[in-house]
């Protein structure tokens, strides 16, 4: 593909070659699910930990006829989205959206989107520390090996210590699983709440970590199992509260500070969820006036 | 109120705006220069290119004039532009014994073939606040030197050698091309090219604290600093249409060769043992750094026991790179709010069930 006039920058800033070395790269995770494979991962022009493994996975992906949906805590308002959507609206010259349904590429910072994804699209992880034993064992030459060899002892040492101490696993976020029954795998910070929708998804998930030059994925389709014990099975967080805009109550929610005197207010954190579902009940409401 | 929330894009425009506001200061003060930067801040160029691991004087001042001074953003926009440019060839090793010299010290030989030049340097200054500077004052310029650089000057180094009191420094077999850090990950074990590598681009802070650190005895490398030079060299490559090697231009370098004691092993008779350290442009407190803590990183390979921070490759190879450093701890300035949600949950749900325990 041509350079864009005037950017002096490739199409989607890379050069085609470090794209084809990207997409080798994808190619060796989708046929390993949940098998971190070591990239050349570059230097973007955003700083290292902010998305640039999740950057290089979308630049290597996109094409003109994508609709990109960029999305950090489930909105795709906050700072850190607004910037990655500008930077591939400039270099890429793509359609975006808010919408999840309408996008092609999707790219995410802590959070899958709640509706349901479709064959065909592709959910872009940004991953800050892809080696789920990374706390237990700090040596990437070790953790390598327990890798080969599915030792994965430690973790559910880690997991049983929990119950020891707290009555229950105290993870809440990037809560390990295991893909496709082989590779224990960091799903990347998202609640535990989004785990259970990685499993048999029909979307391609990628996950990109620049600094730690790994990308990883699953395959559509692929058994994604969280850890956890017969005794202590795995079960996701629930709130008392819905959200106070849409009225979800099976969505996860954030919690507004609405004044110094404890005040709250709970609201979707997937801002394009509860936006269609305030427009869908606003019309139901309009044709109900009608009738 | 939710909207406070949202990032915005206005908001982030704005913040630009801003940004360039604060970089350009007072308007009645008068803009400064690239070459000013140049010329009167070169140290802190050379910095730049050294840890941007890009070899230009102007880029290098635009992306410290771009940062208002902060050295790392600089790096940070020198090798974000470095990533984009196209490999055209790679360069013949640098023939360092031919170097132009600027400045050439050894710690270990009184004297030595070539002398010793002190150059331009803060070693022997007073560091008492010159006021004559902050009234302009001119420095009176230099006659050209009659210095013997002319004169050959073979590395200190290399003078032990012919004893066999230092350990020989041979081209591995096949002499095979050094590791790509920029193109290839870093992978462990790491040949020394690419922790060489790694350590040029290192931060000189970074470094400087390892450096420190096994000197006081979290390792113990015994250093000497065998030789430090500065000057500059002359970079040749092949071109493959000419088949001969051709002089494309020159760089200043620091070069920094330390000898270390070494007790021997059952094999090996004591000998000195080398730590090296190169690094683009004027940057000595670095180079000494880079060689200390090389030395230290070869532990393994001389069969030294590993305990100290300096000694741990992945350690010390994985937490070098202040543009990765810099960007993963200023990471913690988006937006959390989903996981920080989640542990709100979780320390809610242990705090509610521990008092529950304590009431039954």
């Amino acid at each position: 593909m041509s350079a864009i006039s005037g950017t002096g920058y490739n199409y989607a800033y890379l050069d085609e070659q470090t794209k084809r070395m990207i997409r080798r790269a994808i190619l060796k995770a989708v046929a390993i699910p949940g098998y971190q494979v070591p990239f050349g991962s570059r230097e973007m022009p955003l700083p290292y930990g902010w998305g640039t493994g999740g950057i290089q996975v979308t630049a290597a992906l996109i094409g003109p006829d994508d609709v990109l949906k960029v999305i950090d805590q489930g909105s795709d308002d906050t700072t850190n989205a607004v910037s990655i959507r500008r930077f591939f609206a400039r270099t890429a010259n793509v359609a975006t959206t808010e919408r999840t349904r309408e996008a092609t590429l999707i790219q995410t910072r802590h959070r899958i989107p709640e509706t349901p994804l479709a064959p065909g699209q592709i959910l872009v992880y940004q991953v800050p520390i892809p080696e789920p034993l990374r706390w237990l064992e700090p040596r990437e030459t070790e953790t390598r090996t327990m890798h080969a060899l599915r030792e994965y002892g430690l973790m559910h040492t880690r997991l049983y210590e929990d119950i020891a101490r707290h009555g229950r696993i105290a993870t809440s976020y990037d809560y390990p699983v295991v893909v496709n029954g082989r590779y224990l795998m960091r799903p990347s910070p998202i609640p535990k709440f989004d785990n259970p929708k990685m499993h048999m998804s029909p979307a391609l998930q990628i996950f990109g970590a620049g600094r730690e030059k790994r990308i990883y994925a699953v395959p559509p389709h692929t058994r994604v199992e969280s850890l956890d014990f017969e005794d202590h099975p795995f079960e996701v967080q629930k709130w008392n509260e819905s959200c106070a805009l849409c009225g979800a109550h099976d969505t996860f929610l954030d919690e507004i500070v609405m004044d110094d005197r404890g005040g709250r207010m709970h609201v979707c954190s997937d801002t394009d969820h509860c936006t269609t579902r305030q427009a869908r009940a606003s019309a139901a409401e309009t044709l109900e006036a009608r009738a | 109120m939710y909207v406070a929330v949202k990032g915005g894009e206005t908001a982030i425009l704005n913040s630009w705006k801003r940004l360039a506001e604060a970089r350009r200061g007072d308007p009645a003060v008068p803009e400064i220069a690239l070459d000013q930067i140049r010329c009167q801040l070169g140290l802190a160029v050379d910095r730049v290119m050294c840890e941007g691991s890009l070899y230009d004087p102007e880029l290098a001042a635009l992306a410290i004039k771009q940062a208002q001074g902060d050295l790392v953003e600089a790096i940070f926009l020198l090798r974000a532009y470095r990533t984009t440019l196209p490999r055209i060839a790679a360069s013949k090793p640098l023939e360092t014994s031919r170097m132009r010299l600027e400045r050439r010290i050894s710690a270990t030989f009184k004297d030595l073939p070539g002398g010793q030049i002190l150059g331009p340097t803060y070693d022997y200054t007073q560091r008492l606040l010159d006021f004559t500077l902050a009234a302009e004052g001119e420095t009176p310029r230099l006659a050209p030197a009659e210095c013997n650089t002319s004169m050959p000057t073979p590395r200190v180094v290399g003078l032990l050698d012919h004893e066999g009191l230092i350990e020989p420094e041979y081209v591995p077999d096949g002499d095979p091309e050094p590791g790509d850090l920029t193109r290839e990950p870093l992978e462990f074990p790491a040949s020394r090219p690419v922790r060489l590598q790694n350590l040029a681009r290192a931060d000189e802070g970074f470094l400087l604290g390892l450096a420190y650190s096994s000197q006081r005895g979290y390792a113990n490398t015994h250093p000497f600093a065998g030789e430090i030079r500065y000057g500059s060299v002359a970079v040749e490559i092949v071109p493959e249409e000419l088949g001969f090697a051709i002089e494309i231009g020159e760089i200043a370098v620091t070069e920094c060769e330390m000898v270390n004691q070494f007790k021997g092993t059952g094999a090996v008779p004591p000998q000195f043992t080398r730590g090296y350290g190169l690094t683009f442009g004027y940057c000595e407190r670095k180079a000494m750094a880079v060689a200390l803590v090389d030395r230290s990183l070869r532990a393994a390979e001389l069969d030294e026991t590993v305990s100290a921070p300096a000694q741990q490759e992945e350690f010390v190879l994985y937490h070098s790179d202040n543009v990765e450093a810099s960007g993963f701890v200023q990471h913690l300035k988006l937006p959390h709010y989903v996981d920080f949600q989640s542990e709100l949950e979780l320390v809610r749900t242990l705090r509610a069930e521990r008092a529950r325990e304590r009431a039954a």
